[in-house]
């Protein structure tokens, strides 16, 4: 199967603040098939994630994996706390850019 | 059982909901109207100034429409969070139109509870001193001084304070900061429904029908039966999907799994969605987890200045490509020129990195041209002003290597050219704090309308 990015797989690729001080990103697949194939590359781990981010992965703070939605969360903590000084995105809805475009085997 | 049902009108109280989709949801024959009204994502600006979130004009529309269907149906009506931040003078303000509203539509004679969430500042200090407070992610320590800095500091309540209002008699329910779940999720534990399943189903009617497909601030209706409970959107236009509802348990939390409250946890490790019916989602397996211990989550937010804005555009590529050096000299220079007063600089730069900043991977700019936001935040507004004016004026007539064009280098869409945001709020405090019971900080108020 030819890599695909996984804007053309999922069909919601959000973040959203999880309270003040933490930023949230869901990745929900339509399939089970397409939730194992995700999972199977690797791309919604610690390392890719963190990379595809500009962090460390240390600033991951959490990974989940729901099997019955098809889903997956990752959670990292807020460059900014929400609206301290050098915010850019109060609710934290537009973060999410970077997962579009990372690439599927 | 026969189920109790419970409608959600909207994700936020003054939001908006669709009349059509509220008489269709209200033939339900809800037991309680109870709709979310706050949470700290606005920001801190609401907590901290005691400004509402939404307009009066949309509360009282609102509240006009929910207490003329709660009272019709003879059911209680429970908002959570008032307000937007559930802060004393966001109760306050709902309180004082609820009774408007009242006096408006003739209602009969009903009683009003409201609940503050306000945490003494002394209480606050106490628990500190007794090792009672800790972390929650804030990644600082909630300090004495800290506390006294913070213009209001407030707790998120459980469902217990709202059950005590509502058993006294209570016919509305303005309740201060309280967890998003509990306050849609009072009256079924009151009446007996399971405690998980209530949580839950409350965690998702929290935001009415963002749990539906298509999404909008609309109502939701919740069936909670014995060991399992069904959505349903209140717009006939609209469908709960597996899809929606498990995207909507993911929403705006980091642990899909647990959900903790005040002396509780809720464990969703074990939940099952089915589609039950076209438009109905059918959801089980939450458990209610009792914890030893009750701990309150504090929110605080504290005035850190005065913030002074200026918008500009750039077009000319001789100072897109030289952007980054440009403005670090502009900067340094008025932090030096603003001495001995401490000003806090940030360029916001649309077109290169604004939205994401340290996160945005593309690096080189792509774009024709810039949008600048300037931003000072200094002790006193006449300083935030004085050094936002300095940095745009310096920065329309600074020189750089390459410069074609003399006359200016920023096009301003307005004058003046500053524009003065007022107080800026920081969060103060996003701790946990050690109560006695899950009622000691949540006193409740009543009266005869």
């Amino acid at each position: 199967m030819a890599a695909a990015r996984l804007a053309d797989l999922a069909v919601i690729i959000r973040s959203k603040n999880a309270g003040p001080y933490r930023l949230t990103f869901d990745v929900l697949l339509p399939d089970a098939a397409t939730f194992k194939r995700v999972k199977a590359s690797g791309v919604l781990g610690r390392e890719s994630v963190a990379k595809a981010l500009s962090l460390k992965p240390v600033e991951v703070t959490s990974l989940f994996e729901l099997k019955s939605a098809h889903a997956f969360k990752v959670t990292i903590r807020r460059q900014v706390g929400q609206s301290d000084i050098g915010e850019s995105d109060v609710y934290g809805c537009q973060q999410h850019v970077p997962l579009m475009e990372l690439l599927v085997a | 059982m026969t189920p109790i049902t419970v409608l959600a009108p909207t994700g936020t109280l003054g939001y908006g909901f669709g009349a059509d989709a509220l008489k269709r949801g209200m033939d339900f024959k809800p037991g309680v109207i109870a709709v979310d009204a706050g949470s700290t994502d606005p920001g801190p600006h609401y907590l901290g100034s005691g400004e509402v979130l939404v307009s009066r004009f949309s509360y009282k529309k609102e509240l006009t429409e929910l207490m003329a269907a709660s009272r019709a149906a003879g059911i209680p009506l429970v908002v959570g969070s008032a307000g937007g931040s559930g802060s004393r003078p966001h109760v306050d303000f709902l309180v004082e139109i609820v009774r408007e509203v009242a006096r408006d539509l003739r209602l009969n004679r009903f009683k009003l509870a409201w609940i503050y969430a306000d945490i003494e500042p002394a209480r606050i200090k106490q628990a500190i001193a007794n090792g009672e407070v800790k972390d929650f992610e804030a990644g600082f320590a909630l300090t004495a001084d800290l506390v006294d800095s913070s213009t209001h500091i407030v707790a998120q309540m459980g469902f217990e304070p709202i059950i005590k209002a509502l058993q006294s008699g209570a016919d509305v329910v303005i309740a201060g900061r309280a967890c998003d779940d509990a306050a849609i999720a009072a009256y079924p534990i009151m009446q007996g429904g399971h405690k998980g399943l209530a949580m839950h189903m409350g965690k998702i009617l929290e935001c009415g029908a963002f749990s539906a497909v298509p999404f909008a601030m609309d109502v939701m209706m919740g069936f909670l039966k014995g060991d399992s409970f069904e959505l349903e959107p209140g717009s006939v236009g609209r469908r709960a999907s597996l899809t929606s509802v498990a995207a909507h348990t993911l929403y705006e939390r980091e642990n899909p799994f647990d959900q903790h409250g005040p002396g509780y946890r809720v464990d969703l490790h074990d939940c099952r969605f089915e589609q039950a019916g076209e438009r109905r989602v059918r959801v089980s397996g939450a458990k209610f987890i009792p914890e030893s211990e009750c701990w309150i989550k504090l929110e605080g937010a504290r005035q850190m200045g005065f913030r002074s804005i200026c918008v500009a555009g750039i077009r000319c590529p001789t100072m897109i490509v030289r952007i980054d050096e440009i403005l670090a000299a502009a900067k340094e220079e008025a932090v030096r020129y603003m001495k001995p007063h401490d000003v806090q600089v940030t360029f916001h730069v649309y077109g290169k990195d604004g939205v994401m900043r340290a996160l945005e991977p593309q690096k080189k700019v792509a774009s024709h041209e810039l949008g600048l936001i300037i931003e000072v935040v200094a002790s006193e507004m006449d300083l935030a002003h004085a050094a936002c004016h300095h940095i745009s004026g310096g920065l329309l007539h600074t020189h750089y290597k390459g410069q074609l064009n003399t006359s200016g280098n920023l096009a301003f869409p307005y004058s003046p050219s500053e524009l003065d945001a007022g107080p800026a709020y920081a969060f103060s405090a996003y701790h946990l704090m050690k109560v006695r019971d899950p009622y000691e900080t949540f006193p409740i108020h009543y009266e005869d309308v």
